[in-house]
């Protein structure tokens, strides 16, 4: 049977309406027009049509789905290769989610060039799609690769003051990481004699090549994530990109990285993986505690809530690497969580800035008088980021911690205390903006939430309620793919600690795993 | 059934948040208000089937509601377990809030957010519920938090205030360091238990009692570390010493929401989920231990802050902490039957007392220092008499609601013949004479004596309007009556308890407290007798004498009157380093920063022109290449680990 091929549809259709926006023709203002109404257009079809992907997605099962095979380099062994499952399912439906959100966030306050930023925000959701979809290393890459291209235009050309000084930090940082990846994929692929990345899950390399490709990798994911202490490029990518840039930087690029390390790092490179989980779980410390306590000083509200993502994203990768279903899945929901409340919050930030242009916190104050409705909206956000139980913020959040317990009780011990940070800067972040006195006449004479920023706000205040309520319609469906993945994992450390046992040449190394895989919890005496 | 006792308030907070406006104060107040007394009337009717069903035998029941979280072995459900334990604080929860609500139709008439506030008290209620009748760990959190937030908004609901705004804060900050070791507590049960679900943990606790578990790479015995983990969140939300601070700040808020919140309810939550998770706590000895020793203090600390304040509901809110200490003294000797019960007539009392302290201060032109008042008794007679009851329950007075719950406790307290069962009896009885002391004080300072306020103020006295006294008159009742007519179905022969609080055998000192000597069971009496008779010698027969004995005592109430100093240290040891990390690790981020070039930031964003050149000089790979370095290092010696191992 010739399957409808409908993830290449996904990825590819933007493109094509990027192909639309770039053809039309007509006085400046018509373009802008035309191309914002094109785009919405073309972003919300995407968006149904995933829509229609989520309900043909077969909820249990943990293997890949609507796969899409093709030659494309045969004397390589390269192919193009498609396929989703549990895992990146609701990465590709957090990407068509938040394009035309982003749209429309843009409707207004971009004002130059509309038909480019239009263009580039088509093929930013193709690259973005494509990532999560991709089955090959190869294709992956390009994917992977290629969303800097448009988010460096974003930033460097519709960004603020030091967009330049931003932009080009974002791209050196994330392309030297993306370099040694690239290494590592060219040596992975000479090993192994091919790019398939289930070929390759299923075959993983010897462990010290598992080292250095693990570190190659590791480099990229950690920069894309990111991870401390090669964060510092996102506090300023947020702070000069356009709001609706900060939207999809916050909502769907930090989430490549812990992708990566799910797709990649976890499946090929286990005995590595497991090596290297105390390092990444003492950097995710330091990220939570350290950006933590950075973002209780700040004095802009996009700097704050940048920080504040670099905290969030320490859970994810602490609990991705804990290897336990609860830290894994934790992670992923953590990071779809995150993907919905720092979007809307830095569309928070958007509503204020496109009225009052600043972001610092001391010109604001006083919001609720006359914003009322903003200041629920933002009330909720807030207590979503704090993690608070019934939104989507603490399933991720508990789940995390509650795997890292189990694998490490300091590290989780010290994790939370990253609930207690958190509350004190959001509170902080939130009296500031929208409670105290009106000191400021202009902030007090701005006007609420329009209709046009209450159609996208509602649907996200509902995401996270919805899933923080009844989070199951997402679990089960990412469960079969975790569970399959970290049966993978068990394995393949499991037999390497039997190799070495029966040679017996490595007595500390399976001493030191033994230690892991009994963290016990509990013995009874 | 079962929804109709919870949910009405949820439905109440959602009518009036989102559609306050186009329903008008009126529609808002009139729906929050049915909401919670339809809730409260169902909750009596349930109070009456789950206790006295099945002939007598109790028929408790849990409602299963849908699937929260599945991870793996970690499933989680919404449910809710009405039980003897959960029904009791369903009653209290309702008929406190209906009563609370009903008064701020009158209490906050002048306000312009009346929707909203009542909005908020629903909110308050339905999570507090949600809290009650929770079947596992985690919905108990879900309560836990909510009833946080919903607090949070309320002290902050004059949110134009600067205090306010502080105050609300600093409350939910200082709850979630509380909150910290109660979702630690909550992992580590998981991994004990393999399960959160109470019945299911129950079952097994006794099966695990001698089970050890790794916490910080050592071995502890582990329900010790979950009882332990679990009650660092009680002390948070219960006020206890040590994380107490939040709670005379958050007075702040409207009084209906002291008196709501921070005196009736939430802060009983703490006491609620040690009793709840009784079977747990039973096999911690050391764990009760400390219970009973933080009880103790808590009681003694607050009773010394509580005699020296001049504002009336600080006077209040450090009696409640005070109070608070007894209920998780009780707790500590395993009387949690006697701590529930206390719980139960203080709800009524403490918010009786709020409630008239708000009348006083309606009455006052929103005067809340007694120095500023006296003399006003005859203009609010109603008020005055009301003060009394709640001031004599308070006490412990014979036949007042106090007096039989208090009394059980420090003959539990005696009755458990250990040391710090001892000590806490002494504390204790300390803490009685102080308490006594100091109501008698709030009230000649406040009702007897010369008038202290200026003449407008003193024309301007008035009864509160029957919105805010009907209330009174009913939670006065319950300060009168609750205690003698319960006290033999919560502690007595007659306990009503069955499975839903349990207690080992050889621990059971509320069977024990009723054969304790007799000097035991009179001495709290004694002691609330002379501390009435102290108050009444110092503040209205020779009011000279407060002046001659903060002069002569001055170390002493210097320490007291600022509060055992205990906000100025946490400032030191937590605030200013939190925030003076926060700059040092910032500025470490910029200071790479300024590696880019001689002048920094401010030059590099000159434009395109300039920033190209600057590209060009290196200066960006400089940046990069540090970070690599930087990395590479801590990958250097991951390697130099492993190439050891293997070598």
């Amino acid at each position: 049977m010739i399957e409808f091929p409908l993830l290449s549809m996904l990825t590819f259709l933007p493109l094509v309406g990027a192909f639309f926006v770039l053809i039309i023709r007509g006085d400046e203002e018509a373009i802008a027009r035309n191309a914002k109404r094109a785009a919405l257009f073309v972003s919300t079809f995407t968006f149904l049509l995933s829509l229609f992907m989520l309900m043909r997605f077969d909820a249990s099962s943990g293997e890949f789905q609507f796969v899409e095979k093709g030659e494309w380099l045969p004397s390589l062994n390269i192919s193009y290769h498609m396929g989703i499952d549990g895992i990146s399912l609701f990465f590709v439906m957090l990407a068509t989610f938040l394009t035309p959100i982003c749209i429309l966030a843009s409707w207004n306050s971009i004002k130059t060039r509309v038909k480019e930023y239009m263009i580039a925000f088509l093929i930013l959701e193709t690259f973005m799609i494509g990532t999560f979809c991709a089955l090959d290393a190869v294709l992956f890459y390009i994917f992977f690769e290629g969303v800097l291209i448009p988010m460096f235009l974003i930033i460097g050309i519709w960004g603020g003051p030091r967009r330049v000084y931003s932009s080009y930090k974002f791209f050196l940082y994330t392309l030297l990481g993306s370099v040694l990846m690239l290494i590592a994929l060219l040596a992975l692929y000479l090993q192994a004699g091919t790019s398939d990345i289930p070929t390759l899950m299923a075959n993983p390399v010897v462990r010290d090549m598992q080292m250095w490709l693990w570190l190659a990798f590791f480099a990229s994911f950690a920069v894309k994530m990111p991870m401390w202490p090669v964060h510092t490029w996102l506090p300023d990518a947020h702070v000069e990109a356009p709001t609706a840039g900060s939207v999809i930087l916050a909502g769907v690029l930090l989430k490549m990285g812990g992708y990566g390390f799910l797709r990649f790092s976890l499946p090929m490179f286990p005995e590595a993986s497991e090596f290297f989980t105390p390092m990444v779980f003492w950097l995710s410390i330091i990220a939570i505690i350290y950006t933590s306590l950075v973002a209780l000083v700040q004095t802009d509200m996009k700097k704050l809530i940048a920080y504040s993502s670099v905290a969030h994203m320490g859970y994810v990768t602490l609990g991705i690497f804990t290897a336990t279903t609860q830290g894994v899945e934790g992670g992923i929901f953590q990071m779809l969580s995150h993907g919905v409340i720092s979007a809307a919050l830095f569309l928070c930030v958007g509503v204020v800035y496109d009225r009052l242009h600043t972001r610092e916190i001391a010109r604001y104050g006083g919001l609720v008088q006359n914003m009322p409705k903003y200041a629920v909206i933002f009330m909720i956000l807030m207590l979503g980021s704090v993690g608070l139980p019934g939104t989507s913020g603490f399933i991720g959040e508990f789940l995390v911690l509650l795997g890292a317990f189990q694998a490490n009780t300091v590290v989780a011990a010290f994790a939370t205390t990253g609930v207690i940070l958190g509350a004190a800067y959001m509170l902080v972040l939130y009296r500031g903006v929208v409670f105290g006195a009106q000191k400021n006449e202009d902030a007090a004479a701005m006007k609420d939430v329009n209709k046009r920023e209450m159609f996208y706000f509602v649907p996200l205040v509902l995401m996270v309620i919805w899933l923080g309520v009844a989070p199951g319609f997402v679990m089960e469906r990412v469960s079969p793919s975790v569970d399959k993945l970290l049966t993978h994992y068990n394995e393949q450390i499991g037999k390497s600690v039997d190799a070495e046992l029966v040679s017996d040449d490595n007595v500390q190394r399976s001493e030191s795993s033994a230690v892991k895989s009994a963290v016990k919890g509990v013995s009874h005496e | 059934m079962e929804y109709l006792a919870i949910f009405p308030p949820l439905v109440g907070f959602l009518m009036a948040f989102l559609f306050g406006r186009q329903m008008g104060d009126k529609g808002a107040q009139l729906i929050t208000c049915s909401g919670v007394i339809i809730a409260a009337f169902v909750s009596c009717v349930l109070f009456v089937q789950v206790i006295f069903g099945h002939d007598g035998h109790g028929d408790p029941r849990t409602v299963h509601l849908m699937q929260w979280m599945a991870s793996g072995d970690f499933k989680i459900n919404w449910a809710l377990r009405v039980d003897q334990l959960a029904v009791v604080m369903m009653c209290v929860v309702n008929i406190v809030s209906s009563c609370v609500h009903v008064y701020s139709v009158g209490y906050m008439s002048h306000d312009k957010c009346k929707a909203r506030f009542m909005a908020y008290l629903s909110l308050f209620t339905f999570a507090m519920l949600m809290l009650v009748t929770a079947d596992n760990l985690v919905q108990l959190f879900f309560g836990w938090e909510g009833v946080g937030v919903a607090s949070y908004l309320l002290i902050g609901f004059w949110n134009h205030k600067d205090s306010a705004n502080a105050a609300a804060i600093k409350a939910f900050v200082v709850n979630r360091v509380g909150d910290f070791g109660l979702a630690l507590g909550i992992f580590a049960a998981f991994v004990v238990f393999g399960t959160v679900q109470f019945d299911a943990m129950f079952e097994m606790a006794a099966s695990k009692a001698d089970a050890t578990m790794t916490f910080f790479g050592q071995d502890f015995h582990a329900i010790t570390v979950i009882a332990l983990l679990l009650f660092m969140g009680a002390m948070g939300k219960s006020a206890q010493l040590g994380l107490h601070t939040w709670l005379p700040d958050a007075m702040e808020g409207p009084t209906p929401v002291s008196a709501l919140i921070h005196a009736a309810t939430m802060v009983t939550a703490g006491v609620f989920l040690v009793a709840r998770m009784s079977p747990v706590f039973e096999y911690a000895p050391n764990a009760l231990l400390v219970v009973t020793l933080v009880g103790a203090a808590t009681a003694f600390v607050a009773a010394t802050i509580g005699m020296t304040q001049f504002d009336i509901k600080r006077v209040i809110a450090y009696s409640t902490m005070s109070q608070l200490g007894y209920m998780f003294f009780a707790l500590g000797v395993s009387a949690y039957g006697a701590a529930i019960f206390h719980l139960m007539t203080h709800a009524f009392f403490k918010a009786l007392l709020f409630l008239g302290a708000g009348s006083v201060i309606h009455a006052m032109s929103n005067e809340q220092d007694m120095r500023k008042m006296g003399g006003i008794w005859k203009k609010i007679p109603t008020t005055y008499v009301l003060m009394w009851i709640g001031s004599l329950a308070l006490a412990g007075m014979p036949f007042f609601a106090g007096y039989y719950s208090k009394d059980i406790i420090l003959e539990a307290a005696y009755a458990d013949h250990t040391w710090f069962g001892e000590l806490a009896y002494y504390l204790g009885i300390a803490a009685a004479v102080m308490t006594a002391f100091y109501s008698a004080r709030l009230l000649f300072m406040t009702f007897h004596g010369k008038p202290r306020a200026d003449k407008h103020t003193m024309d301007h006295v008035h009864e509160s309007p029957p919105t805010m006294l009907t209330p009174l008159m009913i939670l006065g009742t319950g300060a009168l009556f609750a205690g003698y007519l319960f006290y033999d179905k919560f502690v007595g022969h007659h306990q009503i308890w069955q499975d839903s609080i349990f207690v080992l055998p050889e621990n059971d000192t509320v069977e024990a407290a009723h054969h304790v000597p007799y000097w035991v069971k009179k001495l709290p009496i004694v002691a609330g007798a002379l501390g009435l008779v102290l108050g009444w010698v110092f503040y209205l027969k020779f009011v000279g004498l407060p002046s001659v004995f903060t002069k002569v005592f001055k170390p002493l109430h210097t320490l007291f009157y600022n509060k055992w100093y205990f906000d100025e240290i946490y400032n030191a040891v937590f605030v200013k380093p939190a925030a003076a990390f926060g700059r040092v690790f910032w500025a470490t981020d910029r200071n790479v920063v300024d590696g880019l070039g001689p002048d920094g930031v401010a030059k590099t964003s000159r434009g395109f022109g300039a920033m190209l050149s600057k590209f060009q000089t290196g200066y960006v790979f400089q940046y990069a290449f540090v970070m690599i370095i930087g990395l590479i290092a801590i990958i250097s010696w991951f390697f130099f680990k492993l190439t050891n191992g293997q070598g």
